[in-house]
């Protein structure tokens, strides 16, 4: 992992008229790795995205893919992208086939036509007309021309929106596939989940900038775990414990919270040791800790987290300013 | 593989996109599903294959062309048969079909991969171009069997009128794209081109409204399907824009100068314009 990125931007910036949907973001991808970008709508990820496509030149900064600039020096570097966009289209008057051999033949290296579809899970539905496919049906032929070029870099813009849970599995696999081949993927996803089962590093991008990078598991270790339990006494009664009752927790972040069914919610830095004191504390008292639920954070829960911090720190700026 | 290279380098699969051959392979894939799409789509079809040849019988049926002689009716449809395919077949059907792979951002999907714009462009052009092509050597082959054979005194100026005129209203074609929101308002934003330049191009008669001399001449020489009509009638029968007869090629040559500066005129605007206009995917 000490080559030189395949793709790395340097303060990169995009602008449309007043609005700077891009404001200096930095990236680097190694080869082989799945970098997965994530935000919420309008956070700038396709605007970032197709910065590093080449489809738009950035306004500021510096891209490079593969050494090049992809914008300017397009046709030098087009032939080893693979891109999937958000939305692109098809004839619908084509089959499925004619549109797959129509895309091959316009590549330099391209698969099999057979292969790629087989792969996607579309042999089965070749001849049919396009206008005809479900949308996860196309959002599958999307993905097999992406790969048709055996694309050195693909991009991946949220490539399994309207998938059921099976294609979107299979969709995965074939994924991993091509970065155990040595492919090198951008990903963009709404799906946390998504990111945590394929990315290697993960960039967290709010309002045109980046505001968190990392492994997932680098991510999630910084958010506190949470545990949640209803306190029953030894005749099953539901008893609600003040903070005072409760024993004192090395790592917990925040008040312990109880909410409208009884339930109590706290979030601690030091999982293991804290749930100690705590089944001592109840086995003390001869309580019930009814619905035990402790577990690490999930990526979902760091980015809220991440979400909602910089969104409070944003406004603070903005008070400032 | 130990040593780090100062930039990975694309070219490590010998892959490269550039040249003539790939470009004319890609040019042709996208022209081969382009006329598939062609052959499906009716409207399209009927547009390509029959209005020239309904718009031709229709001026002879009632009299709109020539004195009624063979050897000057012969060209005279032979024009009007050009005129209408490059306009209805190229101009218009082009038109149409850019603003709906635009609207079905197929463009867009097409804009991505390994295609340029110009390739992209061109592969949608090549049947209709082909199409237009074919009726106008069906037209001569045609006029030579039902009336005269025409004297051809300068082939190559009739090949230049059509596929100069293919190239120049291609160009036409994807500037009034990016200026037609729908494929329906294509149907408004052709209209100059259709009615007004039409006319001016000598359909109903060898010249402009307005007689063969004066202001409306002038003017119509400048027009855009001007050129095409006068290259047709100077190679086909000799016949020059002010009506003298040519008869040796080198005559026609120099008699077809002008034109064949208006229609590059016409085509580097139609480069421009397309440049300024065209676009690739449906306003935001």
């Amino acid at each position: 992992m000490t080559s030189n990125p395949i793709i790395s931007v340097r303060g990169a910036r995009r602008r449309y008229g007043t609005f700077e949907a891009v404001r200096g973001v930095d990236l680097d991808v190694r080869r082989g790795e799945l970098v997965a970008l994530l935000g919420t709508n309008g956070a700038g990820k396709t605007s970032f995205v197709e910065l590093v496509e080449g489809l738009a030149p950035a306004d500021g900064g510096e891209v490079r893919v593969l050494g090049r600039d992809p914008y300017h020096q397009r046709r030098e570097i087009v032939g080893s992208l693979g891109i999937m966009l958000q939305s692109a289209g098809f004839s619908g008057d084509l089959t499925v086939v004619e549109t797959a051999r129509t895309w091959a033949g316009t590549l330099t290296r391209p698969r099999p036509v057979d292969d790629v579809l087989a792969a996607v899970g579309l042999a089965h539905r070749a001849d049919v007309r396009v206008a005809s496919l479900s949308g996860g049906e196309k959002r599958r032929l999307d993905l097999a021309l992406a790969t048709m070029g055996d694309p050195e870099v693909l991009f991946l813009d949220e490539p399994t929106t309207g998938l059921d849970p099976e294609s979107r599995r299979a969709t995965w696999r074939l994924v991993q596939g091509m970065l155990a081949a040595g492919t090198t993927v951008l990903l963009t996803t709404h799906y946390l989940e998504e990111a945590e089962e394929l990315a290697d590093r993960i960039a967290i991008l709010q309002a045109g900038r980046i505001v968190r990078t990392g492994a997932v598991a680098d991510i999630v270790a910084a958010e506190p775990a949470r545990v949640e339990f209803v306190v029953r006494n030894a005749d099953g009664r539901a008893v609600t414990p003040s903070a005072a009752d409760l024993p004192s927790l090395e790592g917990v972040v925040d008040v312990p919270e109880v909410d409208r069914t009884g339930r109590l919610h706290l979030r601690t830095t030091r999982l293991q040791d804290d749930l100690f004191t705590l089944l001592q504390w109840a086995d003390a008292r001869q309580l019930r800790l009814d619905d035990l639920d402790a577990r690490s954070a999930s990526l979902e829960q760091a980015f809220l987290a991440m979400d909602d911090s910089s969104s409070t720190r944003d406004d603070a700026s903005e008070v400032a300013a | 593989m130990t040593t780090t290279t100062p930039t990975p380098t694309p070219t490590t699969r010998g892959r490269t996109t550039s040249g003539l051959r790939p470009s004319l392979r890609r040019v042709g894939v996208l022209a081969r599903a382009e006329l598939r799409l062609l052959v499906r789509n009716r409207t399209a079809l009927f547009n390509a294959l029959a209005l020239p040849l309904l718009t031709v019988a229709l001026i002879t049926a009632v009299g709109g062309v020539g004195d009624g002689a063979p050897d000057v009716v012969g060209p005279m449809l032979l024009n009007v048969l050009t005129l209408m395919a490059l306009t209805f077949v190229v101009y218009y059907n082009l038109t149409v079909a850019y603003v709906a792979r635009r609207e079905e951002l197929v463009l867009k999907r097409y804009l991505v991969g390994e295609s340029s714009r110009a390739e992209i462009l061109a592969g949608a052009a090549v049947p209709a171009v082909v199409v237009a092509a074919t009726q106008s050597v069906l037209g001569v082959v045609g006029v030579s069997v039902f009336l005269e054979p025409p004297a051809l005194v300068n082939p190559l100026l009739m090949v230049v009128a059509v596929v100069g005129g293919s190239v120049m209203l291609t160009a036409l074609a994807a500037a009034t794209s990016g200026l037609s929101r729908t494929v329906e308002s294509a149907q408004l934003t052709t209209l100059p081109l259709l009615f007004v330049a039409l006319p001016f191009a000598g359909l109903f008669g060898g010249a402009a409204p307005g007689g063969s001399s004066g202001v409306f001449d002038t003017i119509s020489t400048f027009t855009p399907l001007r050129p095409i009509a006068d290259l047709m009638m100077l190679g086909a029968v000799g016949l020059d824009r002010d009506g003298q007869v040519l008869s040796t090629f080198g005559e026609t040559v120099a008699a077809g100068r002008l034109s064949v500066a208006v229609l590059v005129a016409w085509t580097v605007i139609g480069v421009l314009a397309a440049r300024r206009w065209m676009r690739w995917e449906p306003r935001r």
